[in-house]
């Protein structure tokens, strides 16, 4: 038997030993008579472990398992966006015609059509000097999306041909004068990242639109975010909401191990909706990795990273890119799984030990970087986790909040209260304010960060008196101390609560959620006024305008009437001394 | 294809069988053991090489010994599926257990089941009406939906769960469903209790049970949801039926899970249960649905008891993180003699939105059920309070509250087992007039315009 191919000598789930066969580590194998995909996942002697893709039943000692040379890759160029994959980048819109509905085995699948033709615009000429990452032309991939194409990292040279036309993706475009053929698609190894020049600290905030996050717990273009809740809890819905709403430029949505129905509501819900920012279907940027909870687990595992590098390969291009995983619990428990096949000596909870360092590399491929072409590009990376019972203490969670920068805890009690997004308010943090202050003050208001200060502080305020109220009941407080806790309430319910299903409160602009922030601050100073001239608390908190106000925000215009609604509400605060 | 007789056992341990052989063997391939005394059990292939085999059995090894004859059947194992499955009791390895013929099979399933590609699913909207109000006002179950029963024992889930399959219907469509009923280790009496209440009603002939009973062999357990989803899917999605799994008890399914575990000395997870249970669960639970090009559709209500009533235990912790919501039975509404005693709060269906509204049950629902739920969850919360100041220190409006919360739970939630209530006259209909018991400036989620319409004192009309 040659080196190029061996025999299985053990099947234990998705995990299946070869002898007879020296390959690389990593190196994606064919197993058995069916030619199954697999990945060599560790080298014991004159055994390779190999992790199978496909369900492995039926599949005996004896079959053989063939080298392939390659390490496990994405394909990469025009038609990716749109496009729903499985975690080893088959489309399963291909699945689908070569299998039907149920997903079978044995069958292969190009992540990126091969006979397509595309429009590509050269951009550089015969002569010019280029490198790895140099943008050679650009495909208009989609009606928002333009992509570029990049000589692939490692190459560098003059250009000797390039042409502009209608060409595949894998006819040569361009040569070097190395002889270098340079086509419209590269492959990369998924778990290599894509190389950068240098990361930036980031200092812009990915705005999402949703208020208790941008306002209080912003994330940066290029930052890190962790959202561990119990189930039901709207760690689903929360990562919806960002792609669908946040400022980036591409999306990369990666379901990992749970439902097939919340990947089919996006699917069919997404190429409806709007982009805010480019007023055309969302669908345009976006792609999908979709290997739910009873797919294979080894195509789990390698789900998170088939999303990432497509998220750097965007991001190369000189583009912000999100990409959300849900939930990154699913991907630790198939590495979990795979590890105790392979009797490695676990760690807590039955993890491998080397979980944290895997969580730790996974987001470190986060970041605003200068690109290899020198442009500015981002990955932001937000990732759900699911902790067993609702308990953050365990491995995964920890993993990831000593690694993340925002931590938007959801909490059960506020979830079961129906306050959406259930996001807890005391225990969630961002350790980004201080680095976008200064974009804040430039572009929104000068005095933005001191308002978010205040609002903060109110509601952290508000978590101390109730306290006292469970002891004593609130009209024991002196009045100004009952006002503050009208003003928190007003906090929670008209700013931090926000509904993800209603067609207007779904997204709020920075300007507004400012404005609206502003709006309760007024509401605030004005109320004290009013009582300092002897008006009583519940004349101020129960002005019909104040309700006008609150209310509006689930009104299409909202933005431009809240001023009037505003001075409405502080006249009627002020004319509630003149009663008195 | 019948294969050679191996005698090669080496070790028994628990519900597992190690042996060593000669000629391979396949991953999942089914094995029969036949025993001195001539008796015959099956098992499957857990792990495989050439050196050493472990066969899981599901009978249990009882009486299994070195001399025990293992024979591997060169398949996995499949079910024989036909239309016939209905109407027929089936034991839980898919024998005849009620005196009838062997099945005839139209085809021979894998009881594995492949997954459907998420992109040929289509979206669950269309509403059941299960004529149960706290169900449908507050949890609605949609067509393909996968929502459990979450318990604990000595409460009504059984009646709950056959009053859902004698009264679950689509409004406006004569479309039937199928019950495709698993029972997993439930005693003999609760069994009886099901199938006296199918044929009571004439569901029987409408339904397929597979039963495997508590004095029936632990480890069979783990097949017999397969079977029962494998006849489900043949009947949905190669004869259009719209099917109802009924499951019962998937807590003992776990169980049987952590013993093979326990067996194979594999590092346990969470409280003992295997690592990989969240991954086994849903290759059950996401064995519902709709996809496209076909009719049918499978709906599935798992019931599970939770041990200890406690929510965050492994069993009901991992379906919750699967399943699209889930219905909470309360002890403390139980013993109150409150039927069904379904606490709404901690209850959820992630699929209502889509399915309910203007042209699927009625434009009010959501802010019916929102101000439901919101009256409900503060008058609770008023009980406690009372207790410690007394009803003197409520304003009007948590007063007004306070007494809704016990109106909610004797007259909405409260029906009899046989009462089948329609979705507009029946349910919600109801709630506006129990609504009526509280000041209409307090019942902030209500639209106006709803009021207007529907308020039975305060509508304009
Ligand atoms: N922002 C929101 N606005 C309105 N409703 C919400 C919001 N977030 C969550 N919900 C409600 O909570 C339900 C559960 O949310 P979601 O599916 O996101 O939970 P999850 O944390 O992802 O749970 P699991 O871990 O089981 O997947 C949703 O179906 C919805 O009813
Ligand atoms: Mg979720």
């Amino acid at each position: 038997m040659s080196e190029e191919s061996g025999l299985i000598y053990r099947i234990s789930g998705p995990v299946v030993t070869a002898v007879g066969i020296s390959p690389r580590m990593y190196e994606v194998v064919r197993v058995g008579d069916e030619g199954l995909m697999g990945e060599v996942i560790e080298l014991h002697g004159d055994q390779s472990v190999i992790q199978v893709y496909e369900e492995t039943s039926g599949i005996k000692p004896g079959e053989p398992v063939v080298r392939t040379g390659q390490t496990l890759s994405v394909k990469l160029g025009p038609g990716l966006l749109t496009q729903i994959y499985d975690g080893i980048q088959r489309p399963l819109e291909d699945l689908e015609a070569t299998m039907g509905v149920f997903i079978t085995r044995g069958v292969d699948a190009d992540g990126l059509d091969l006979l397509k033709k595309w429009e590509f615009n050269a951009t550089v000429s015969v002569g010019d000097e280029v490198s790895g990452g140099s943008v050679i032309g650009i495909v208009q991939e989609t009606e928002t999306v333009e992509h570029r194409v990049m000589v692939p990292p490692g190459n560098s040279g003059k250009i000797a041909s390039i042409e502009s036309g209608e060409f595949n993706i894998t006819t040569t475009v361009c040569t070097l004068d190395d002889g270098t053929e340079i086509a419209m698609m590269q492959e990369w190894p998924v778990r290599t990242p894509r190389p950068f020049v240098q990361k930036y600290a980031p200092d812009v905030p990915l705005v999402t639109g949703q208020r208790i996050l941008d306002f209080l717990f912003p994330l940066a273009k290029g930052g890190t975010a962790g959202i561990p809740g119990p189930f039901g809890s709207g760690k689903t819905v929360t990562q919806q909401q960002l792609a669908k709403w946040s400022d980036a430029q591409i999306v990369v949505y990666i379901g990992c191990g749970e439902r097939g129905n919340e990947m089919t509501e996006v699917l069919s819900e997404f190429p409806h909706l709007i982009d805010p920012n480019t007023g055309k279907p969302l669908m345009n940027r976006t792609t999908m990795i979709a290997n739910t909870s009873n797919m294979p687990v080894a195509a789990r595992e390698a789900s998170v990273y088939t999303g990432i590098t497509i998220a750097e390969y965007f991001r190369d291009m000189g583009y912000d890119v999100a990409l959300m995983a849900d939930s990154t619990s699913r991907w630790a428990e198939a590495m979990r799984e795979i590890s105790s096949r392979l009797e490695e000596m676990p760690g807590e909870e039955g993890y491998p030990a080397y979980l944290s360092s895997r969580l730790a590399e996974f987001y470190e491929r986060a970041g605003r970087v200068q690109t290899l072409a020198g442009d500015d590009g981002s990955v932001s990376v937000i990732g759900a986790v699911s902790p067993p019972g609702g308990d953050i203490s365990e491995p995964v969670s920890q993993g990831t909040l000593r690694i993340v920068k925002v931590f938007w805890g959801l909490d059960a009690g506020l979830a079961r209260q129906r306050h959406f997004p259930a996001i807890n308010w005391l225990s969630s943090y961002s350790l980004y304010p201080q680095a976008l202050d200064q974009w804040y003050r430039d572009n929104i208001a000068s005095d933005y960060p001191e308002v978010r200060t205040k609002i903060s502080s109110l509601l952290q305020v508000e978590a101390e008196l109730q306290e006292i109220v469970q002891l004593v009941g609130s009209d024991a407080l002196p009045i100004d101390q009952q006002l503050t806790l009208e003003v928190a309430r007003m906090i929670r319910e008209f700013f931090l609560q926000q509904n993800a299903f209603h067609d207007v409160d779904t997204f709020s602009s920075l300007n507004l959620q400012y404005t609206m922030a502003k709006a309760i601050l007024t509401f605030q100073e004005e109320s004290e006024k009013a009582i300092a001239g002897g008006a009583g608390l519940e004349d101020v908190v129960n002005v019909p305008a104040r309700t006008d106000l609150m209310r509006g925000r689930f009104e299409q215009g909202y933005s431009e009437r809240i001023g009037e609604l505003l001075g409405e509400m502080s006249k009627q605060i002020a004319g509630t001394m003149e009663e008195n | 294809m019948s294969g050679k007789e191996y005698r090669t056992i080496t070790d028994v341990k628990g519900p597992l069988v190690f042996l060593e052989k000669t000629e391979p063997v396949a991953f999942g391939e089914i094995v029969q053991l036949r025993l001195s005394d001539g008796s015959m059990k099956n098992g499957q292939v857990l792990d495989t090489s050439d050196d050493r085999v472990i066969v899981q059995v599901f009978e249990g090894t009882a009486s299994v010994d070195k001399q025990t004859g293992v024979k591997f059947l060169g398949d996995v194992f499949r079910l024989p599926v036909s239309k016939g499955l209905i109407g027929r009791i089936l034991d839980g390895a898919g024998k005849p257990r009620d005196g009838g013929p062997e099945i005839v099979a139209e085809e021979m399933a894998d009881i594995i089941g492949a997954a459907i590609n998420p992109y040929s699913r289509e979206s669950p909207e269309q509403f059941i009406q299960t004529g149960i109000s706290a169900i449908d006002a507050c949890t609605t179950l949609v067509r393909g939906q996968k929502l459990p029963i979450f318990s604990a024992s000595g409460l009504p889930h059984n009646d709950i769960a056959l009053q859902i399959a004698r009264q679950a219907k689509l409004v406006d469509s004569d479309d039937d469903f199928v019950v495709v009923f698993c029972a997993m280790g439930i005693t003999a009496e609760e069994y009886n209790f099901f199938v006296h209440d199918l044929e009571r009603t004439g569901a029987l002939e409408n339904a397929a049970l597979f039963v495997n009973l508590a004095d029936d062999p632990a480890v069979e357990r783990l097949i017999t949801p397969r079977l029962a989803l494998t006849a489900a899917e043949y009947l949905a999605f190669e004869h259009d039926y719209h099917v109802l799994v009924i499951y019962t008890d998937m807590t003992n399914y776990c169980e049987s899970l952590r013993q093979i575990g326990a067996a194979r000395e594999e590092v346990p997870g969470r409280r003992g249960y295997p690592g990989y249970m969240y991954t086994d669960l849903a290759m059950l639970y996401e064995r519902a649905g709709i996809v496209k090009g076909k009719k049918g559709s499978i709906t599935q209500f798992p019931i599970l008891t939770m041990p200890g009533d406690d929510i965050t235990h492994p069993i009901p912790d991992l379906s919750g993180y699967i399943t699209e919501g889930q219905i909470v039975i309360s002890r403390e509404l139980h013993q109150k003699g409150i039927y069904p005693p379904i606490n709404v709060l901690p209850s959820l269906s992630r699929l209502m939105n889509a399915g309910i509204g203007e042209g699927k049950t009625r434009e009010d629902h959501k802010s019916v059920s929102d101000q439901l739920y919101a009256a409900y969850a503060q008058g609770r919360e008023l009980r406690g309070l009372v207790a410690i100041v007394g009803e003197d220190a409520l304003n009007e409006r948590d007063l007004q509250l306070l007494k809704f919360s016990d109106i909610f739970e004797n007259q909405f939630l409260r029906q009899s087992r046989d009462e089948d209530r329609s979705i507009t006259e029946g349910t919600l209909d109801l709630a506006w007039s129990l609504l009526t018991n509280i000041d209409t400036k307090y019942l902030v989620r209500l639209d106006q315009k709803w009021i207007d319409k529907y308020h039975p004192t305060e509508r304009k009309s």
